[in-house]
């Protein structure tokens, strides 16, 4: 499997760490009910087919990525910065 | 027998090699199988199950006969294909799978007891009762199987791994890849040409048509030429994954004698553009009775060692086929002077012009002949016949090599007019077939396919090629008339490496195992060395006649990686010994080892265990002394594992308060503060301390378990929550060595090293000071429990200061401690480590819920305060103190006295422990339900490991000093 950096450009699964649902970009707001958090923290949908999650580019360049593949063909759809991403400031 | 004047092999060049201890001589350019069958050996192999005389069935890795252990040095290399296997001089190999020789083996009587060992044997057989499963049974059913043997040792040769990349990758070298690889590199594409074979030209080299060697020699003579042009040869792809990338295993070293500067192989990671497939087609053996005696093989078998080897395999040859291309093979060795008895055409309307006898409606129905083939008998248009003959050529058609194809789960689609299945386009992104791989079986139809997928591919990546004019090739058309199984009343062989039947087939259908996979796992058919490369189609074409279903319906099993073996010593390489995991060092290592410190693992890195001195013979001595040196003089300890992170930015106290569960913002520059940091559910992360350096600058510390997963998570709460924040940090952990220097005399030890002395330097300070003019970082902070400093200097000045803080702690009674002592006198201050912080503690639980400031958003905060992860049923951290001095372990559990031990009833566990020589007494750190509230209780301790069970007072976790009065000293 091989991902592309934006930074780095195309390299082996074995430089990323892989972290898990996009759903954690999605903080809550302080204050909120604990349903929200429960729902961030805990709540997947699997999908078989387009998924998005975080992948960390350890060995790299330190950015994560919020990637957005296929589960079923496992083809990588897109790869952007997390900290590029519109909303990304808290 | 050898064949003047034919054959790729160096006649100059004669090459000696022992075969179960008898010496041969061949010729270079010789598998083990073409110089056996020179030198006239039929017999090479017993079977798998029955234990049957076996011969060489092909010419290529997917030999399912022709096994056997090479041995070379230390290693012992078992089900190593001969006809893969090149000799060299010196070269070891025995036959396997026999006992006590190859002739006579004993275990032949299998073969009589056939009847019995019929599909599903093992699962019929060995049922009832349960108590034979582990007895009996088990040794019972793995003294049988297996092939080969492995020898007992480790695995001492070397191998090597590698990754590559490339526009185009073309899989094979024969017409249609060479074509390909032609195509791409004169368009300027980086082309990598792989070839499992030591020789590229594929079926080129064996064929002797139109085209030939000279064709091969001037194509891979210009492609040697391109600087673009990667000729990987002895490299078999092996497995498609996602993403174009390949893997593929090269024989560096297996084909040479004893090289020490030489890996045997090496393991490749191919990242390709586009890919194109172009391995071929093998072709498939017909099933009759007794089809497996030496001496029997595939046509284009023979072909090969006729052309590439100079070798024929037998005196009087026949030929049993059901297509027109397999007479290639009788014809050939005619010109080369072979007497052909009979081609037997299972065609009625083939043709009988040769130049020899044809008979048409033929089937063979038996075979005579006990370690080499000796008579053929059956029936044909005219009637019975029986044949004389020691070589029987078998054609059944031909199966494109389709599993590279089907590796990421796509299935082959049927081709009903070449009876065989084929690959389509899309089953692996970026790959294409070509040639014979695609159903394209003529020499022109390869090389213009492999020209077309080399145009498409390099078009995908963007460029632009033209098909070069393609050669005068033989276009003949593929005729063929379907024949799986000669039907009989014996054994038909399917497949041969697993001495799998058309009976065990067909009882696996009766008895409902219909499906194609059910089948396989029933009878085994599929699951040898092999993979069922020379059997699958046939066995499911015999499945489907059994079933009534059509050949297309019942569909083929799961292709999986690798397609050909892979010895683990290839896919681990690099991974033996030290290479398993990286090592770090701290700059303290070599003067810790020289002082006859033992070291220990700790991550990756390597920490000194305790520091022996003269006359202690176990580690509690070591350890006690170091523990009262420490809380009656000095001690130094290397601490550079921790980790160290560096912070800046005009938000960079923000930043810490957002990620610690106490206020960073509030923390005056010179000073240092513990900080605790939760994960996003609730539960802590990490904890350690962070010094303010200045307004705008931090250096976080974090323990050395933890301090790769704290990095990634600041990354992340910054990248995803507040990217547009000033603030930058970076890990400088192995920037700074980093040394506690501990103990009532800590002060001094300092004052008589340091430029400058520190008479007014309270705790949880931060400072610079200087050592012989180095730049060096000091903080008031402690682990022990004693009055201690934390002295950091850039990395070049560690091993140095080491030394020096060494010496002059001696002078004063002290000296270094290890990690041994360490743990003890944390635990006597009740201090966590990640034993304790194990992921699934929050901070109530350790007693610092009102480290969680109320008055500031962090990481962790509102799931923290979920319900349940407070209160009274929260197992909370206490200490715990055996009423009498007896030992205990940590992961041992606790109980209410009078309660069952049972895991109902379970009250927490231990998590450190030690024997305390300031206390003198055992003490322990545990987490006990409601355990704040129970100081002064006492609980049962059990230890179902150590077997002990034993009354504890349960207690505060700071034993020693809780009021800080020496730390603050
Ligand atoms: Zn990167």
């Amino acid at each position: 499997m091989r991902l592309t950096c934006p930074l780095c450009g195309t390299r082996d699964r074995r430089e990323f760490y892989y972290s898990g649902s996009e759903d954690y970009l999605n903080r809550p707001a302080e204050g909120a009910p604990i349903e929200a958090w429960d729902d961030m923290l805990h709540l997947r949908t699997n999908p078989a087919g387009v998924t998005k999650d975080l992948w960390y580019h350890e060995t790299g360049c330190g950015s994560w990525l919020l990637v957005t593949r296929n589960t079923v063909t496992h083809a990588v759809l897109a790869t952007e910065l997390v900290a590029a991403r519109k909303g990304g400031a808290a | 027998m050898r064949i003047a004047a034919k054959g790729l092999i160096d006649r100059t060049k004669p090459v000696t090699f022992t075969f179960d201890g008898k010496s041969y001589s061949g010729f270079r350019g010789d598998t083990l199988a073409s110089a056996l069958m020179a030198n006239g050996v039929r017999l090479v192999g017993r079977s798998f199950k029955y234990h049957r005389p076996r011969g060489i069935l092909t010419a290529g890795p997917e030999e399912p006969n022709a096994m056997v252990e090479v041995l070379d040095g230390a290693s012992q290399s078992p089900n190593t294909r001969a006809t893969v296997q090149e000799i060299y001089d010196g070269l070891a190999a025995q036959s396997q799978n026999r006992w006590p020789s190859l002739r006579y083996d004993l275990l032949s009587v299998n073969d009589l007891a056939a009847p019995f060992l019929s599909a599903g044997f093992y699962y019929k057989t060995f049922m009832w009762p349960r108590a034979f499963w582990e007895g009996i049974y088990e040794p019972l059913i793995r003294r049988a199987a297996g092939l080969g043997r492995l020898k007992p040792q480790n695995e001492t040769a070397s191998y090597e791994k590698a990754f590559a990349f490339c526009d185009l990758l073309v899989i094979g070298s024969g017409p249609a890849g060479l074509m390909a690889a032609l195509t791409a590199a004169r368009a300027g594409a980086d082309v990598i040409l792989a070839e499992q074979d030591s020789v590229m030209g594929g079926r080129l080299l064996s064929d002797d048509g139109t085209l030939g060697m000279p064709w091969v020699d001037a194509t891979l003579a210009e492609l040697r030429a391109l600087p673009n042009v990667r000729l990987m040869a002895r490299t078999t792809v092996v497995g498609a994954y996602d993403q174009g990338t390949y893997a593929a295993l090269e024989r560096v070293g297996l084909h040479l004698p004893a090289a020490p500067h030489l890996p045997r192989e090496c393991f490749w990671r191919i990242v390709a553009g586009q890919s194109i497939l172009a391995t071929g087609a093998l072709e498939r053996p017909i099933a009759f009775d007794n089809n497996d005696r030496p001496g029997i093989m595939l046509a284009s078998a023979a072909l090969t060692y006729l052309n590439r080897f100079g070798v024929v395999p037998g005196q009087k040859v026949t030929l049993f086929a059901n297509n027109d291309h397999a007479r290639q093979a009788v014809r050939q060795l005619m010109a080369a002077g072979v007497q052909v008895a009979a081609i037997l055409d299972s065609r009625a309307d083939a043709s009988t012009v040769e130049d020899c006898p044809v008979y048409l409606s033929a089937a063979v129905t038996d075979t005579q002949g006990r370690h080499g083939l000796t008579e053929i008998s059956g029936t044909h248009a005219d009637g019975a016949f029986k044949i004389d003959t020691d070589c029987l050529l078998m054609s059944g058609g031909w199966n494109p090599l389709v599993n590279i194809a089907c590796h990421q789960n796509a299935r082959p689609i049927w081709r009903e007019d070449i009876a065989a299945f084929v690959p389509h386009s899309g089953m692996v992104p970026g790959l294409t077939a070509a040639g014979a791989a695609n159903g394209a079986f003529s020499t022109h139809a390869a090389l213009r396919e492999g020209a077309d997928a080399a145009v498409a591919a390099l078009t995908d990546l963007g460029r632009t090629a033209t098909a070069p004019d393609l050669p005068q090739a033989e276009d003949a058309p593929y005729r063929l008339q379907p024949l799986w199984a000669v039907p009989g009343k014996g054994r038909a062989w399917l497949d041969f490496a697993n001495d799998v039947t058309v009976k065990d087939v067909k009882l696996a259908a009766q008895e409902g195992y219909t499906s194609v996979e059910h089948m396989k796992r029933y009878t085994t058919q599929g699951m040898a060395p092999d993979q069922g490369k020379n059997s699958n189609v046939s066995a499911l074409a015999v499945l489907a006649d059994a079933t009534g279903r059509g050949i297309a319906e019942t569909g083929t099993t799961t292709f999986r990686a690798p397609f050909t073996p892979v010895s683990i010593g290839a896919m681990g390489a690099g991974g033996q010994g030290a290479g398993f995991a990286p090592q770090r060092y701290m700059t303290s290592d070599q003067a810790s080892r020289d002082r006859g410190a033992p070291m220990i693992e700790a991550g990756l890195w390597y920490r000194p265990s305790y520091f022996p001195k003269p006359g202690e013979t176990t580690w509690r001595q070591s350890c006690d002394r170091e523990v009262l040196m420490v809380r009656s003089a000095v001690g130094v300890a290397d601490v550079s594992t921790l980790g160290k992170i560096d912070i800046q930015g005009p938000d960079a106290a923000r930043f810490l308060d957002f990620v610690y569960t106490n206020t960073f913002s509030t923390l005056p520059v010179g000073r240092v503060r513990y900080g605790l940091m939760l994960r996003e559910d609730g539960f802590v992360l990490d904890d350690g301390t962070t010094a303010r350096l200045g307004d705008t600058h931090y250096l976080m510390t974090t323990t050395t378990a933890a301090a790769g997963q704290v990095m990634r998570h600041l990354d992340f709460v910054h990248q995803a929550y507040c990217a547009d924040w000033q603030v930058r940090f970076i890990s400088v952990t192995e920037s700074w060595a980093q040394f506690a220097v501990a103990g009532p005399m800590a002060k001094m030890l300092l004052n008589a090293l340091l430029d400058q002395r520190i008479d007014d330097f309270p705790f949880m300070t931060y400072g610079e000071v200087s050592v012989e003019g180095v730049k060096a970082r000091l903080f008031r902070i402690s682990f022990s429990g004693e009055e201690g400093y934390e002295i950091a200097v850039p990395t070049a000045y560690g091993e140095a200061l080491f030394r020096d803080l060494l010496a002059k702690a001696e002078t004063l009674g002290g000296g270094a401690y290890g990690m041994e002592a360490l743990n003890v006198m944390r635990i006597e201050k009740g201090f966590i480590t990640h034993a304790e912080i194990h992921g699934r503690i929050t901070a109530f639980d350790i007693g610092m819920a009102k480290m969680v400031a109320s008055k500031k958003d962090c990481i962790g905060k509102a799931a923290s305060q979920r319900p349940g992860l407070m209160g009274p049923d929260r197992e909370q951290l206490v200490g715990l103190r055996p009423v009498t001095k007896t030992e205990i372990g940590a992961g041992a559990h606790l109980f209410n006295l009078g309660d069952k031990v049972e895991r109902v009833n379970d009250q927490g566990y231990v998590t450190s422990v030690c024997w305390s020589p300031t206390m003198e007494s055992y003490l322990g750190l545990a987490f006990l339900k409601d355990g704040r509230a129970r100081h002064g209780q006492r609980v049962r301790l059990v230890d179902h490991m150590r077997k002990t069970d034993v009354l504890c007072e349960v207690t505060d976790p700071v034993f020693l000093d809780p009021e800080g009065a020496k730390l603050r000293a």
